[in-house]
């Protein structure tokens, strides 16, 4: 009956929820012949509805044979997927692009909860801008990814990629994932406006602090920073080492934002919120780009700051901006970055090409450029990374040597966060930035933060400890 | 396609009278067929799969019968009730402004003498309404952003400087109620408009010759002789207004996450199927929407008297 006044409704859009249950639905209807419930085996290539140890690759795979396979690729990426056939003339791949899975649009998984409920459709791999994947592909029933490490893609390839580069989709001793970018957070700061100010590039939070202070005095306007993305815990509070995202098991995660690291990183983004040198603007809002873009002294952030917001975005002329190392805590041991995103390829276990696939993805990481043009970030795969440096260096856009602080933020990510099967961006987004909307300061808002996480953890079956 | 909308609502009576007449010898008339096409769509993409999430609503993954496992489950999910307040708030303001604006703005339109104008305002009303859906509310997007916004003077005064501020959380009910006004109302105008047209212009003009001025017309003998199109206004409002979905999704997608993407119940039935894997507790989500509708719609029907014949 409800359904009869809908469907004529003439202003309002009528048929919205019935269209994403009929979608839902339909997938349902397929998918009620294609549940078939496997057997136990142990975690030897993915969740226990795959693990297979008799198979090569550790998991129960299709016959496999010579089909074309189908890549899935976002739009900035799609020239490496053209690049790899025009080197692969004589087994082309099929190119889909699609969203990327970003901003939270949850593409990847929402297709392939379909295809599972279909028992067909399955891409043979897909890029996703995140790399957040890894454990909702480990769960039983969800995804069904690939295991890259137990004998799909040789050893030798696989430790090509950066230290650490792989960790982030790594469950269980189980790699789900191909790298494709490093996504090290560094200091970035605008060298012309640093010397014609007379300021010195500082090495620790604490200094950066200070200098921050200077610049709300000295040059009121000018920005340090940004707080107005929900990557923000993922420069800030990473670097502090806030244990807000430990995965410490495939279905277990620690979380305390109470902690001193937390509360410290927390109090310099109110204090620079405060005394406006930390901007709250999302950067790639056309607020960013219209009232603060050529206000930017520093930005830390990860590496594709420098061509997607500088040259890109903010269109910052050549040779003013540079890198530095990460920032460090001067109570920390070690220095410890942050890292925002960097994309990875994953595979699906149900390709009936599986060597395909892999040639395709372990090419397409190993590459520093395309078709003469070099690759928009910088490669997880190292001998790609030094390439990609290199040849970033000579087109003379920035105004130090990148290569430096790049290769040292790259071995200094902290590994103690994690990657779950829930987005800390959306978390954060959700409390802690509507928060800071209405006034309320970062380290008021941790406890919320704290709820949120477990409360969101606990949806997805974590179990969370403090 | 909204007089459209306007004539099935009274054919459907006419036919309720008229099959009455009918029983017992039924053959098949022209009108079968012209309702055929419709029927097996909304059998197809109507009933079959509300038929299917009641049958998912009462099993579990296994299929098996799960009893009132999957509302329970689903309504102590802790963003179940922040949910619904979001959507009832928003449905109280939506509603009430959608009554009282839309129904004098039908009777200050009727009320223009000037043929020309009253075609041109009518066209007007019913512009934003053929915009489809996603892409009227990716307009707003741009309206509510100070930095390129038309109006941004106004939503300085009211709102605040920032994107991030004009979408703040208690403002977000009244932003999506003008959005669904905006995009609804003028479609809204043109049926009681329809409607008002039906009323006998000799009644009208009895009681002009009485000395009743044009308001004491509108509250005796115009708003009394539409309120079945009142009603039925609002039984698909409500309807609509339930199903929010659109609006947060790509304000929530605009804002990168501040307005949450669960913020409406629909949402959160897309969350559960799509982010936890859990099409059950989604289909136990979209079956509590379809007993409030359903509930709330016999209300409307009976005060409003939707059903009485004339």
């Amino acid at each position: 009956m409800e359904m009869v006044p809908t469907n004529l409704t003439p202003g309002r859009r009528p048929r919205r929820a019935s269209r994403v249950r009929a979608a839902a639905l339909a997938g349902v209807v397929v998918g009620a012949f294609a549940l078939a419930a496997c057997g136990g085996g142990t975690s030897v290539g993915g969740s226990k509805d795959i693990a297979d140890s008799d198979s090569q690759y550790g998991f129960k795979a299709e016959t496999q044979g010579d089909s074309q396979i189908t890549v899935w690729v976002d739009s900035t990426r799609q020239p490496a997927a053209e690049a790899y056939n025009k080197a692969h003339p004589d087994n082309p791949v099929k190119i889909v692009t699609y969203d990327g899975n970003a901003n939270g649009s949850n593409s990847f998984k929402t297709k392939f909860q379909l295809f599972d409920r279909a028992g067909s459709g399955w891409p043979d791999v897909v890029f996703t801008t995140d790399n957040n994947s890894a454990s909702w592909g480990s769960f039983d029933g969800t995804g069904d990814l690939a295991a890259m490490n137990k004998g799909l893609v040789p050893d030798d390839t696989l430790s090509g990629f950066a230290d650490g580069a792989l960790d982030v989709c790594t469950i269980d001793g189980v790699s789900y994932c191909l790298r494709n970018d490093l996504a090290q957070n560094v200091l970035w700061y605008n060298k012309k406006l640093m010397d014609q100010f007379g300021y010195t590039v500082p090495t620790t939070w604490e200094d950066y602090e200070a200098l921050a202070d200077k610049v709300a005095t000295e040059h009121p306007g000018y920005i340090v920073g940004t707080a107005g993305d929900a990557w923000t815990p993922e420069i800030y509070m990473w670097a502090a080492e806030c244990p807000a995202n430990d995965v410490t098991g495939a279905t277990s995660v620690t979380v305390d934002t109470s902690d001193p690291n937390c509360v410290k990183a927390a109090q310099m983004l109110d204090k620079l919120i405060a005394n406006k040198t930390m901007s709250t603007l999302s950067l790639f809002g056309p607020e960013f780009a219209k009232t603060e873009g050529d206000k930017v002294l520093m930005l830390p952030g990860p590496s594709w700051y420098g061509g997607s917001v500088f040259q890109g975005t903010l269109k910052t002329p050549a040779g003013e901006i540079a890198a530095a190392a990460p920032l460090k805590w001067s109570d920390a041991s070690d220095t410890s970055t942050g890292n925002v995103g960097g994309g990875a390829w994953w595979i699906s276990s149900h390709s009936k090409n599986l060597a395909a696939a892999s040639d395709f993805a372990t090419w397409v990481t190993s590459q520093s450029s395309f078709d003469g043009t070099l690759a928009p970030t910088y490669p997880a795969f190292s001998s790609a990374a030094s390439d990609w440096v290199a040849e970033t260096q000579k087109s003379g856009y920035y105004a130090n040597d990148i290569s430096e602080p790049f290769q040292q933020a790259a071995g200094e990510v902290w590994s103690g966060w994690g990657s779950a099967a829930f987005s800390q961006e959306a978390i954060w987004a959700k409390v802690v930035q509507a928060g800071m909307t209405q006034g309320k300061t970062i380290e008021s808002l941790l406890p919320a933060w704290q709820t949120e996480i477990e409360n969101q953890a606990k949806t997805l079956g974590y179990e969370v400890s403090k | 396609m909204t007089l459209l909308a306007h004539e099935r609502a009274t054919s459907s009576e006419v036919e309720a009278s008229g099959s009455r007449r009918t029983a017992g010898s039924w053959r098949p008339r022209a009108g079968h067929f012209f309702v055929l096409p419709y029927v097996s769509l909304l059998v197809l993409f109507g009933i079959i799969p509300v038929l299917y999430s009641v049958y998912l609503a009462f099993t579990d993954v296994d299929g098996a019968f799960a009893g009132f496992s999957n509302f329970t489950r689903t309504a102590s999910d802790y963003r179940f009730w922040p949910a619904v307040g979001h959507v009832a708030v928003y449905l109280v303001i939506w509603l009430v402004s959608l009554t009282v604006l839309v129904v004098s703005l039908t009777l200050m339109v009727h009320q223009i003498a000037s043929r020309r104008t009253k075609t041109f305002i009518r066209f007007a009303y019913y512009i934003p309404g053929a915009l489809a859906g996603a892409s009227s509310v990716l307009l707003w997007l741009f309206v509510l952003d100070p930095t390129v916004s038309p109006v941004a003077p106004i939503l300085k005064l009211i709102a605040g400087d920032h994107f991030a501020e004009v979408i703040a959380p208690s403002h977000l009910p009244w932003i999506f109620a003008v959005i669904a006004f905006w995009t609804g109302a003028g479609g809204w105008v043109l049926v009681l408009y329809g409607a008002l047209n039906t009323i006998p212009s000799d009644v009208i003009e009895a009681a002009r010759v009485d000395g009743a001025s044009p308001v004491r017309i509108a509250l005796s003998i115009q708003l009394p002789m539409i309120r079945k199109s009142i009603t039925y206004v609002l039984i698909l409002a409500f309807a609509a207004g339930t199903q929010l979905f659109v609006e947060p999704q790509l304000i929530s997608q605009a804002s990168f996450g501040v307005v949450p993407n669960d913020y409406s119940v629909n949402q959160l039935a897309y969350q559960f199927a799509f982010t936890q894997n859990d099409f059950n507790g989604s289909a136990a989500i979209a079956l509590d929407l379809l007993v409030v509708s359903l509930i709330t719609t016999s209300l409307f029907v009976a005060r409003g008297r939707l059903f009485d014949t004339d």
